[in-house]
């Protein structure tokens, strides 16, 4: 029983970027409970504006290191969006592959080096180093797997270079992918033992469970990353154009980002929510590590986050090799060196949408017919996700401040907000451009 | 004062970045496990729950644009011993350095609309010498992890690091790389003069800041297809490091390069222009 209750968790660690969790109750009665967000804000939608085409992925891969990738990507979609510019097929599958490896690196650090010290009741990684080292190795070899390959398709782990408006300016040689397919089948068993590792420690995350809206890309041909319409599983699908019906952006005091909401008062984004969204695209043995933690659609425990994230990376692990697979089949087509496609500049605006490891991102952008941005707005995926932290915790607190000790609570609500894995430096460049003809 | 135990305490902060240079830094991997045995890491926000205010050596990512941010960055110097910037945004600004171009009342408006009275920022990010001394620069965005540890050994054993003073070109010529610039002969030379009196040297062909930006990467971007982008920052005393063979090749300037495509060096040109 804790009547009296007072957590004040500033710049909560183990997630990215700086969040507060303020919580204070006085004789039972709750007088305070929020998830504050104070991020110094970096005004990335007016950096890019009077800059080339040629420079926005560039620009917005710095957003986010450690979803680089995916931003370069949405940017990179955004702008051939809206200079109606096609890539070939080669190209998809390899930005397909490029995306896998991102969201295995993510969901790694995430899982490995941020989530299980709580399971194992450490406060970092590191004494793991020396009470369980085999484990960590696996983690370490997992983690370096998926860095090695987006540096083998992107020519660097973080802010590639290679992707660039069109294509490729050079893509990897059928070794490299033969190489690189062996090493992914190989990585079965580090798989399992990741899994192994998780479920006996899953008991950990507290009993919990809060009925929400789920949001993210769907596609008929594939588990959708890289392309698709949007999907919510309270209210159907969205075309990509009318992100904006779907994300609602809004300003609360308590945060310098913004909150999102859709259908109800909240929604999650993120692999709990693709998994809900998209479980029967699911690769087979993926969906055999889903079924061991009982993990199927739809599912409304946030704790499952850290779950589909590992379920997540082995089907990230098995599609890649699909990938791969038919890459070789239909035979790599070579380019030329310093590849730099042909784009004929127009006027426009262009949407690009992508699954990023924390969720669902956009990027929309308009050029003059210079190519030159003259505006540009981004959705956050750990924009999307505020809201929901917030009223989970509005449900969790009442019920805990009766029932759980002080300290129990504070660790409960920290492994809430990092089950999110939020990326609050991203989120924390308000994104309000507006668009009058919508 | 000197550190004094065998193994020193490091402490990582971040402030206005991206974290890819903390990023680096976990992505070493297995080489973590070394440095952790060399090293007592008390303060990573983005990995561990412990943290201290007891350390030798502060390394800093991210830039400075509030005041709670300059406040929060001089209680650090007063901790450590050494304070290293971490990457392009904390040691020259960086990319964020964009908007210090931009009116800033454009920029609140552009991003914050009719809730711009609600943010607290400076109207320019700036590095973290601006605000506090630096014993040591990792540059680049990201940073390499050779050159971090390369930073950190030379630290610890008194030494000044051994990081270059030349441009880009000197690398990427070793490497045998086609030089940006002449990758399509019909689009350059009075193409990229004409492009660059107009501001926008990117729609005339490839532009490489190459010439003006301090070498240290191996020139990797170019190798991998596309340009330099000036992420490492200017070389020291631009007029003077410059690759001068490349700019009178293709007639341009130090100052042509440096203002009319630039990415990272908005602080550095300040700075310059101030000395001037």
């Amino acid at each position: 029983m804790s009547n009296n209750v007072n957590i004040d968790v500033e710049y909560l660690t183990r997630v990215e970027g700086h969040g507060n969790i303020k919580v204070n109750a006085t004789n039972g009665k709750i007088e305070q409970c929020e998830w504050q967000v104070i991020e110094t804000p970096r005004f990335f939608e007016s950096m890019v504006v009077d800059h080339s085409y040629k420079e926005l992925q560039h620009i917005t891969s710095r957003i986010c290191g450690i979803c680089s990738i995916g931003h370069t990507l949405a940017s990179l979609r955004a702008t051939e969006d809206a200079l109606d510019v096609d890539i070939s097929r080669q190209d998809e599958l390899l930005r397909k592959l490029i995306l896998h490896a991102e969201n295995m690196q993510s969901h790694v650090l995430h899982v490995g080096y941020l989530a299980l010290p709580d399971l194992m009741g450490t406060g970092s990684v590191l004494p793991l180093a020396s009470s369980h080292p085999e484990e960590l190795k696996t983690v370490i070899r997992l983690h370096r797997l998926s860095n090695e390959m987006s540096e083998l398709i992107g020519g660097r782990t973080t802010h590639p270079q290679r992707l660039i408006p069109g294509g490729f300016s050079k893509i990897p040689t059928e070794e490299e992918l033969i190489d690189l397919r062996e090493r992914l089948k190989n990585s079965t068993n580090d798989l399992t033992a990741c899994a192994d590792v998780l479920e006996a420690t899953a008991d950990g995350f507290p009993d919990f469970e809060r009925e929400t809206e789920f949001i993210s890309l769907t596609s008929d041909e594939d588990y959708a990353f890289y392309d698709g319409i949007i999907a919510s599983t309270d209210t159907g699908t969205y075309p990509v154009e009318d992100y904006l019906d779907v994300t609602n952006e809004f300003v609360v005091e308590q945060s310098t980002a913004k909150f999102a909401r859709n259908n109800r008062a909240s929604y999650m984004v993120g692999a709990l929510a693709r998994l809900n969204n998209n479980y029967d695209q699911l690769a087979p043995m993926a969906k055999g590590v889903a079924e061991r933690f009982g993990l199927k659609p739809v599912n409304h425990n946030p704790f499952m986050n850290n779950v589909a994230q590992l379920v997540e990376v082995v089907h990230n692990v098995r599609d890649s090799i699909k990938i791969i697979n038919t890459l070789l089949d239909e035979g790599l087509e070579a380019q030329d060196d310093y590849y730099e496609p042909e784009i004929e500049v127009k006027p426009g605006r262009g949407i690009g949408a992508v699954e990023v490891p924390r969720g669902i991102l956009f990027h929309d952008y308009t050029y003059d017919e210079n190519g030159i941005c003259t505006a540009a707005n981004c959705v956050i995926p750990t924009n999307q996700n505020h809201a929901n932290i917030q009223k989970d915790m509005e449900k969790m607190v009442p019920n805990a401040i009766n029932t759980k000790p002080e300290d129990e609570i504070k660790l409960d609500l920290e492994m809430l907000v990092r089950a999110y894995d939020p990326c609050i430096s991203c989120s924390a460049h308000h994104l309000d451009v507006e668009f009058v003809d919508d | 004062m000197k550190p004094e135990s065998v193994k020193p305490k490091v402490a990582f902060f971040d402030f206005a970045g991206c974290e890819g240079d903390q990023l680096q830094v976990a992505n070493m991997e297995e080489k973590i496990l070394d440095l952790i045995e060399v090293v007592d890491v008390v303060n990573f926000r983005e990995i561990m729950t412990e943290r201290s205010d007891d350390y030798d050596i502060a390394f800093i990512e991210g830039s400075i644009a509030s005041d709670h941010d300059a406040e929060r960055l001089k209680g650090i110097r007063e901790n450590a011993s050494w304070v290293v910037a971490l990457g392009s945004c904390a040691a020259i600004g960086g990319i964020n350095s964009i908007r210090n171009a931009q009116p800033y009342d454009l920029v609140q408006d552009r991003v914050y609309g009719d809730d711009a009275d609600k943010i607290e920022a400076w109207d320019v990010a700036k590095p973290i010498d601006a605000v506090v001394d630096v014993d040591g620069y990792v540059y680049g965005c990201p940073i390499n992890q050779d050159e971090f540890v390369h930073v950190v050994e030379s630290l610890l054993q008194g030494k000044d690091p051994n990081i270059p003073t030349y441009p880009v070109c000197v690398e990427c010529k070793m490497n045998e790389n086609v030089c940006v610039f002449a990758r399509d002969p019909e689009k350059n030379a009075a193409n990229i003069k004409q492009a660059v009196d107009n501001g926008s040297p990117a729609e005339a062909g490839p532009f490489c800041l190459g010439p003006v930006t301090r070498a240290g990467c191996d020139s990797q971007c170019v190798n991998e297809g596309t340009t330099c982008w000036g992420c490492r920052g200017l070389v020291p005393n631009p007029n003077e490091n410059a690759h001068q063979e490349v700019l009178e090749k293709y007639g341009l300037s130090v100052d042509e390069v440096m203002n009319k495509f630039n990415l990272y060096f908005g602080w550095q040109q300040e700075e310059l222009k101030n000395e001037q």
